[in-house]
């Protein structure tokens, strides 16, 4: 049984969340190695403690601060396709904004 | 000693703190732990309060729910202790521990530490039933909206981490602020004849200082806390509406019981919050023991 994990906040700026898809992500690891400033990673499924898969997430230090932290990824204007959603093959990532 | 007086025409208590909610703890006395084949306990270190729930065969046993001080370790130890008290049993007795909340890591005792999110969901299954949908739980620093399946099994989760507005800790400040009882502040926010408007900022800095503002305008001590339990249920509701509601609906965490944030989550969101005879603040901690149980359960299988 999957479920979808949303990391990160809504603040007076608005609404900034990655949203991981658990029901499609297998584990891979693929986005851990893609996103530049390495704010994911793989662990136990921390919101299934009797599951013994591995699944993404943000790391926690990140979470507080990911509207920044994505910056980097998110020029204003000539957007390219964001590493972490184009390494991932089952298609698993979201972004909020 | 009464020792001066405010503009409401009312005592002030010198040394009163007025957001000190009460500690307490409880037992079943009809359960006899001797004869229980799995003893477990669920420790949930939160950051303003600390529960131990200890659970005979999946029933709930004991507990305590204290004040989390600056030291989380003690603070763990401490409700684990009051929630052992005059029943006979020692925390050697205590089969498998479950620690989990904002202090988890800090539960010295504990075999395994759980996130706080698969905890409420699994805990508010257990104590409103298996047709819970959506928990919404209302902590002292940060507010989750958790969707479950019918067995209590996480399938989507929003937090909102960065900021206390909307929180208990928020709730602790226009206590002290207003000098109202914690406890009384849901039930006086109703005591209007029409809604206020909301404070428009629910930081809880800001609307502090706002909330000043509309007290040096006369406002009555009622009316001004009605507007701000508007602005928190307005915020609350707003991370619900972004995960997506389905019913049935439970609040969990220690605002469940201000009946202001309640009464007004009903009127935005138009749901029936489910009711129940536990309490609901300790259903993170409910939730740990039970998954203690199913991994020592797992574990002897193993063995």
């Amino acid at each position: 049984m999957g479920y979808i994990a949303h990391y990160g906040y809504t603040d007076g700026s608005g609404d900034w969340y990655i949203s991981i898809d658990t029901e499609l992500c297998n584990g891979c690891g693929e986005c851990v190695t893609a996103c530049p400033v390495g704010l994911l990673q793989l662990v136990e499924d921390e919101y299934n403690p009797l599951s013994d898969e591995l699944k993404a997430s943000v790391k926690p230090e990140h979470r507080k601060t990911i509207k920044y932290d994505c910056g980097p990824c998110k020029p204003v204007t000539d957007r390219p396709p964001l590493p972490c959603v184009e390494a991932c093959k089952p298609g698993a990532i979201s972004h909020s904004w | 000693m009464i020792t001066d007086r405010m503009g409401w025409g009312e005592k002030r208590v010198e040394g009163k703190e007025y957001w000190r909610w009460t500690e307490y703890n409880w037992r079943n006395p009809d359960i006899d732990p001797k004869e229980a084949d799995t003893l477990t306990a669920g420790v949930d270190v939160g950051s303003v309060s600390t529960q131990a729930v200890i659970m005979t065969d999946g029933k709930l046993f004991a507990y305590a729910n204290m004040r989390t001080g600056f030291d989380s370790p003690d603070s763990a130890r401490k409700a684990m202790d009051w929630a052992l008290e005059n029943t006979g049993l020692t925390l050697d007795d205590i089969h498998y521990c479950v620690g989990t909340g904002y202090g988890r890591v800090n539960v010295p005792f504990a075999q395994r530490t759980i996130t706080e999110i698969a905890c409420h969901a699994r805990g508010a299954n257990y104590i409103y039933g298996p047709t819970v949908r959506t928990v919404l739980d209302m902590g002292g620093q940060d507010c989750k909206v958790i969707r479950c399946d019918e067995k209590g099994q996480v399938t989507a989760f929003l937090m909102n981490d960065k900021c206390a507005a909307g929180t208990g800790r928020g709730m602790e400040v226009f206590a002290d602020l207003l000098s109202v009882p914690i406890e009384e502040m849901g039930a006086m926010s109703l005591e209007v004849d029409e809604e206020p408007p909301m404070v428009s900022s629910t930081c809880v800095v800001f609307a502090k200082s706002e909330a000043v503002g509309l007290l040096r305008l006369g406002w009555p001590k009622a009316k001004v806390l009605a507007a701000y339990h508007a602005a928190m249920a307005h915020q609350v509701a707003n991370l619900l509406r972004r995960l997506g509601m389905e019913e049935d609906f439970a609040i969990t965490g220690g605002i469940s019981k201000n009946i202001g944030i309640v009464a007004r989550l009903k009127r935005e969101l138009d749901v029936e919050p489910l009711t129940t005879d536990y309490d609901p603040q300790i259903a993170g901690a409910i939730g740990a023991a039970l998954f203690a149980r199913a991994l020592l359960l797992r574990q002897r299988r193993a063995e």
